[in-house]
């Protein structure tokens, strides 16, 4: 029997890539996600035997297959109840988790929101591109209110979740939102993301080129991306536009753009995202998708115990009180009696 | 053993006693009903027990669904079943007479609490004409039939705690141990150990209820003892036991205790991931206190996430065990599916009750077997185990743990809430003789494949997330043998199938034998599986003694049928299997063997009595050959299900 070794650091991305084919459609948005994950892993200072990507169903969910890590592709929606399992196991392992608008919001929406409640310390990619891709084109609960798909000829009528503020609803500790071709600034997220002790929900917006194309390009379309996203920074007041020329300034419970040319800079929010309370953040998360701009990156970043932490350390000190328990005298406890 | 002071009531030695204490729920009946249960244990019988809970948490006081019941039999030699019929029936109130008067033969005694019997309790419990006045049964002549003993149990209960300081209502609650005093007089047992309870129980600031309680049982038991109110004690002596050491247990806390006890054995922790769910939420209450066995337990959001957190603690390396209830089982299907199809050990339980859907949660049924064997989509193939007894329910589990080690595969383990609520006296096992469950992880990198298989046993190797150089993919996509590749060729998939089948049907010749007693071959064999033993025992120790050639075979192992069965059951002319079900071991007999078995099935959320089976046996044995009518009600499927009085 070999003596196993840890694997020798430094690892590269190479070391995280499998000898299996990837399947996604061509153009899919979930390449450049493989390729930030593929990125940011080796430079985590995490040896390769320790990674465990978990996943539900779907496009996003074939993630594992092509990370050369343990893996894990589950069950639809179940991928956070697995990890609790994984993670209360070993929870020295860096669990994972590639999720979808569907996997995680719809059928997963239950084991999603107890495990941001609990603070289990997973981090959540959840590619979003508004539509169910792998069953081929039915609406998802992110798709937008009179969409016209598959299973809804005649518009989808549900109104659909914001993930941020659902995720911070469930009071997760990290939360985040990037987009799939924004690589360096997916690659920090995610750096920011596995640097978090704690649950880390990071929303990706993903293109769907095949049964949503072009969902996000209103948004993230390289011409008008500057006017519609707004990169929120810890520390940094919220601008954003073309021309760097527009701030966001709380007018009671409403979030306003303004003229930067006429707006004293400390009008302007600035981000905290270490801000115990979420209010803020799930006011700017909620503001109306056309009229004012999303925000991506980091709104949330905040310490607290991990589930599988307090769970390993109440049962270290119940260890600690009684001792490692002893077999015979618990079967031989309660009222006894000897037959001779 | 006992304190009963020296009377002139003559003392009477009988073998055997069946009681039922039943009241309000929040008459104290099931604490009632563990420490006589206890005290007999100590005396030396051999007892089984059945509890009778309701369904409600709390139905309006004094109303018939509020009733509770709890039946203790114990006796000088062993038995099996905690009795078909109690000869001493305690009623603490009129609904709790209504509901279990019908179990009640003539002659038989019955004690009822006389301070209840007044109007309004009268009426709640339904006991009104027509016009809405009130029956008493203990003025019209109606238990005229049975030895009816009335005592005030109420006013013996505020008398004898006077001096405690107790509110009023705290003084009443005492009546239970009134009761309680008055049946260790009648069946000469001893108070210490209930007082020794009763002290431990309330302590601290709470002794006074402690000191009222035992006052109370000692006036019960002064109060049976001075008066006329029983002719005759009764001794019931010990019963002839191997010798060991004993306790008392109950099925759920067998099982929780065989978790303990798996993760010593194989050195691997336990993770038990549950959702609260009746009859099975002991389990995971027991469990939860047991951190320093190595045993985790996870309460989840909900039943697909207790068995999910349970196949991913698997993966990671843990023994993941998930255990519900019927209901809980139909919601983990998929899950279960996944676990079969990424070859992880997983042991599941299932504490059968009464479906479907909602059913009876409180009572008892063994109808989840079909689900257990076959409820997957596709081809899901997984062993299935069940327990026959209180105490069995620990090997069981063990066994349940070394199949799921051992070939790499969910198991289903099936127990009831029969056997979960239900104690025996169990002999301890010797540690040292505990069953070796071997456990060994994958850590060489070379030649390895997740998909290695044993040659013998067809499981594959376990190798955890965190070992260097194993890294890997599972998942529920189907995949080529070894590799664990995504394939979707159809030759693949039909050996895959085929050979995930195979891997779970020889466990066949690696599992329980059967048990089995009487005689080799006859006209005549009773086969049944899970707590059906005691009942079937019964019946065809009541046939043996009767010179009928009946034998039994008892199946621990139910899926797949051990190897040995159909030789056995095809040394019989007939075959009869009695279920608390529609007939499903006699479906799988049928379709496996061609065997025309008889069915005789129960579904009334109780246990079969030894005399209904034993009815039926004499009906079988009766029937001249070549008579085909294997489903006791054919057309009708058991429209007429009930026995009436005259033994029909």
């Amino acid at each position: 029997m070999v003596t196993p070794t840890p694997s020798p650091l430094p690892l590269t991305k190479n070391d995280f890539k499998t000898d299996q084919e990837v399947r996604w459609c061509p153009g899919c948005g979930d390449y450049a996600i493989l390729n930030a994950v593929q990125t940011v892993f080796p430079t985590l200072g995490i040896p390769k035997e320790k990674f465990v990507v978990v996943s539900g169903i779907g496009c996003s969910s074939r993630l594992p297959y092509y990370v050369n890590t343990y893996g894990f592709h589950s069950i639809h929606g179940r991928a956070p109840a697995v990890a609790t399992g994984i993670k209360i196991a070993n929870p020295e392992l860096s669990v994972w988790i590639g999720t979808g608008d569907g996997d995680a919001l719809s059928i997963g929406g239950n084991h999603l929101i107890h495990a941001m409640r609990r603070n289990l310390d997973v981090k959540v990619l959840m590619f979003n591109n508004r539509i169910y891709g792998l069953t081929k084109g039915q609406f998802s609960p992110t798709s937008e209110v009179g969409k016209v798909t598959k299973s809804t000829p005649y518009g989808v009528v549900d109104i659909p979740f914001n993930p941020l503020s659902v995720a911070l609803g469930a009071g997760a500790t990290f939360v985040a939102r990037s987009v799939d071709v924004m690589s360096k600034h997916l690659i920090g997220v995610l750096q920011r993301a596995a640097a978090h002790k704690g649950f880390a929900f990071v929303e990706i917006y993903q293109n769907c080129n095949i049964f949503n194309d072009e969902a996000f390009e209103h948004i993230v379309g390289k011409e008008v991306r500057d006017d519609h996203l707004v990169d929120v920074e810890h520390g940094k007041p919220l601008k954003f536009g073309k021309a760097r020329d527009k701030g966001i300034k709380l007018n009671g419970f409403s979030p306003e753009i303004v003229p930067l040319a006429t707006t004293p800079e400390d009008d302007l929010i600035i981000w905290d995202e270490k801000e115990p309370s979420s209010a803020l953040a799930y006011l700017i998360a909620r503001m109306p998708e056309g009229t004012m701009p999303q925000p991506i990156g980091v709104l949330r970043a905040v310490e607290a115990p991990t589930f599988d932490a307090s769970i390993r350390h109440q049962a270290d000190e119940v260890q600690k009180k009684e001792g490692s328990g002893d077999l015979r005298k618990l079967l031989y406890s309660g009222d006894t009696w000897e037959v001779k | 053993m006992s304190n009963a002071t020296a009377t002139t009531h003559p003392l009477k030695t009988l073998d055997q006693v069946v009681i039922r204490f039943a009241g309000d729920s929040g008459d104290g009946m099931q604490i009632t009903g563990n420490e006589f249960t206890k005290t007999s244990a100590i005396v030396g019988n051999d007892l089984a027990t059945l509890p009778d809970f309701p369904a409600e948490i709390r139905a309006p006081a004094g109303t018939l669904p509020g009733v509770s019941g709890f039946q203790v039999r114990f006796s000088s030699h062993d038995i099996h079943t905690p009795g078909d019929e109690p000869d001493v029936l305690v009623a603490m109130n009129p609904a709790a007479l209504k509901v279990n008067l019908p179990d009640v033969r003539p002659g038989k005694t019955i004690i009822v609490n006389v301070a209840t019997f007044v109007e309004k309790e009268l009426a709640k419990a339904l006991y009104v004409k027509p016009d809405g006045s009130t029956i008493n049964p203990l003025a019209d002549g109606s238990l005229d039939k049975y030895r009816v003993i009335q005592v005030d149990l109420n006013k013996l209960a505020i008398e004898s705690t006077k001096e405690f300081g107790l509110t009023p209502k705290e003084s009443l609650r005492c009546k239970n141990f009134v009761a309680l005093g008055m049946m260790y007089w009648l069946y000469h047992r001893p108070l210490e150990p209930t007082v020794k309870w009763l002290r431990s129980y309330f302590k601290g600031d709470k002794s006074s209820l402690a000191d009222a309680n035992i006052a109370a049982m000692k006036a019960g038991h002064a109060y049976a003892d001075t008066t006329d109110l029983f002719h005759e004690q009764f001794e019931i002596p010990k019963a002839p036991m191997a010798p060991g050491v004993y306790r008392n247990v109950m099925g759920n806390q067998a099982v929780g205790l065989a978790f303990a006890a798996a993760a010593k054995i194989t050195g691997v922790p336990v993770f038990y991931g549950s959702y609260p769910i009746t009859p099975a939420s002991d389990v995971l209450h027991q469990i939860s206190k047991y951190k320093s066995y190595g045993v985790i337990t996870f309460q989840a959001e909900d039943e697909i996430a207790a068995i999910a957190s349970a196949i991913g603690a698997s993966f990671a390396g843990m023994i993941g065990v998930t255990g519900s209830s019927g209901p809980g089982i139909a919601l983990k299907t998929e899950a279960i599916g996944l676990a079969v199809m990424t070859e992880l050990p997983v042991v599941i339980l299932d504490v059968q009750r009464g479906g479907p859907s909602t059913g009876l949660p409180t009572k008892t049924e063994q109808a989840d077997l079909l689900q257990a064997v076959f409820g997957r989509n596709s081809e899901a193939p997984v062993p299935v185990v069940a327990a026959s007894s209180p105490a069995d329910c620990f090997d069981r589990t063990l066994e349940a743990v070394r199949l799921a080690t051992k070939y790499m595969t969910p198991v289903l383990l099936l127990t009831d809430g029969y056997l979960a609520n239900g104690s025996e006296p169990w002999k301890l096992p010797d540690i040292e003789a505990l069953p070796k469950i071997d456990v060994r992880f994958r850590t060489d990198p070379s030649g390895f494949l997740p998909y290695l298989r044993d040659p013998k046993t067809l499981a594959r190797v376990w190798a955890k997330p965190g070992t260097p150089g194993l890294e890997h993919r599972i998942g529920g996509i189907e995949k080529r043998d070894g590799t664990g590749n995504i394939s979707y060729d159809p030759e693949n998939h039909d050996s895959m199938v085929r050979l995930r089948w195979k891997k779970v049907m020889n466990i066949a010749s690696d599992c329980a034998a059967p048990l089995v007693a009487g005689p080799g071959r006859g006209p005549l064999l009773l086969l049944g599986w899970g707590s059906t033993l005691g009942s079937i025992t019964g019946a065809v120790e009541m046939a043996t003694a009767h010179n009928m050639p009946v034998a039994r075979c008892h199946l621990q192992q139910v899926w797949p049928f051990p190897a040995q069965l159909e030789s056995i059951l095809k040394r019989y002319e007939r075959v009869l299997i009695p279920e608390m079900n529609m007939g499903q071991l006699w479906r799988l007999v049928r379709s496996e063997y061609a065997i025309q078995a008889f069915s005789f099935t129960k579904v009334q959320g109780r246990p079969f009595t030894t005399s209904e089976l034993y009815r039926k046996i004499r009906e079988v044995i009766a029937l001249p050959p070549g008579s085909s009518k294997p489903l006791d009600s054919a057309a009708s499927y058991g429209v007429a299900a009930s026995y009436d009085e005259s033994g029909g």
